[in-house]
């Protein structure tokens, strides 16, 4: 356990990333099964989110130091989940699993715990608490000696990034969705709150790196940071924008309907209509 | 859709403004310091808020501006008093504010400061009259 920080959980994650890789294919396969077709783009997204996390744990962004472990916190925690989120794993769930079962699915999706965690607020609290406790405590030290506390600071960083992404710009389904005005501040603290910390650790290294590492390891954070969360605004943006695919908002006209919504009521009828009772108005 | 011409033009003023600063004078010139040792929390923090709001705004206020292009309500005068006021304010906000109240850093080091924090502020202002200037002339109907 000397040369690689965490040899142990390396193994660990590489093996939840691929039963992910497994249980998404899986889910293709069922869906195609019933009839539901997948959109190819999708499935890209979490196969790229899937390699660019495994490469986070496991390439070079591994070896010893501050720089390449910046690297592939960066990779983990912004570029991993933007992918993953991209790729709709509950909606895909949705159609895979049988009716009964995705409705009990569906019903999750908007149970009290998860709708606490996937609010925009929350997960910035978690997001970037857990950035600032990790590189302003002894954290960061701990984890470099201790595989267990790698393992659950990179779960935490990866879940973390996940649940801050899909408040912000999640596409599965999400009841209670925040506001985009509410949702905008929320990736504004953290952006901010990511380069505040950026800057002050090239000033005040974590404890045992040295201060050049600190320097280039703090630089690499800010500005590999502005350009995860430039992705990530484009998202957002495009979102609020496109008015085919999401939610419009109060000061857009009516638009018409397009080929697009007759194949996303097909698939809602298919979810909620064998259930006699359920008509709602 | 009047108020959305002026904050797609304020958004892209912020960020425009953010960005010169940003490339021109950390990247390029190397005049100011990525980051001062002495720089206070409070600028720190005034300084990252910005940092991330000027990002936001550039991109944000691309895609109002294709949404007003679509909506064909597009003000070209309004959209440019709002850009002029917006990146005059912010770089008044950042000359006096950030550089001086909060001590961030100086537009330059090792050398006489007063000319450059004067070319700094007038050029400030200087936006912020064209802006507003622009913004007024508006409100006048046209016959």
């Amino acid at each position: 356990m000397s040369g690689m920080p965490g040899g142990g959980s390396l193994e660990v994650l590489d093996g939840l990333l691929l039963i992910a890789a497994l249980t998404y294919a899986a889910g293709i396969l069922a869906a195609r099964r019933r009839g539901r077709s997948w959109p190819a783009a999708r499935a890209a997204c979490w196969y790229a989110g899937l390699t660019v996390a495994a490469a986070a744990s496991a390439g070079p962004a591994a070896a010893h130091g501050f720089v390449p472990h910046m690297a592939g916190h960066l990779l983990l925690g912004m570029a991993a989940p933007l992918l993953l989120v991209l790729a709709a794993p509950g909606t895909l769930a949705l159609r895979a699993l049988p009716v009964r079962r995705a409705r009990r699915l569906s019903r999750a999706f908007s149970a009290w715990p998860v709708r606490i965690l996937t609010h925009p607020a929350v997960a910035v609290v978690l997001a970037a608490g857990g950035l600032w406790l990790l590189y302003t405590t002894g954290l960061y030290p701990a984890m470099m000696h201790s595989p267990a506390i790698h393992l659950l600071v990179q779960a935490h960083v990866l879940g973390a990034g996940v649940l801050l992404t899909h408040a912000i710009v999640g596409v599965d389904p999400m009841t209670h969705r925040a506001t985009p005005r509410v949702r905008a501040a929320a990736l504004l603290v953290f952006m901010a709150a990511h380069g505040i910390l950026a800057k002050y650790l090239y000033g005040h290294p974590p404890a045992g790196v040295s201060g050049p590492a600190g320097r280039t390891g703090a630089e690499l954070m800010y500005y590999g940071g502005d350009l995860a969360d430039l992705a990530l605004v484009i998202v957002f943006c495009w979102q609020w924008y496109d008015p085919a695919r999401f939610r419009v908002g109060a000061r857009r006209p009516p638009r018409p309907w397009t080929l697009h919504d007759d194949a996303r009521i097909g698939r809602l009828e298919r979810i909620d209509a064998p259930q006699p009772g359920n008509q709602r108005p | 859709m009047r108020s959305r011409n002026v904050l797609s033009g304020v958004f892209l003023g912020v960020g425009v403004a953010a960005f010169v600063d940003e490339t021109v004078f950390h990247q390029l010139l190397h005049w100011h310091h990525f980051y001062d040792r002495s720089t206070p929390a409070a600028g720190l923090v005034s300084d990252g808020l910005f940092h991330a709001f000027g990002f936001f705004c550039t991109v944000g206020a691309l895609f109002l501006l294709a949404d007003l292009r679509r909506r064909n309500v597009f003000d070209r005068r309004r959209w440019w008093g709002g850009l002029f006021a917006g990146a005059g304010a912010f770089q008044l906000y950042d000359g006096t504010v950030q550089h001086k109240l909060l001590r961030l850093h100086e537009i330059r080091y090792d050398v006489d400061i007063a000319p450059y924090d004067w070319a700094w502020n007038v050029i400030a202002v200087a936006l912020l009259v064209v802006g507003f200037g622009l913004l007024r002339r508006r409100r006048r109907p046209v016959t």
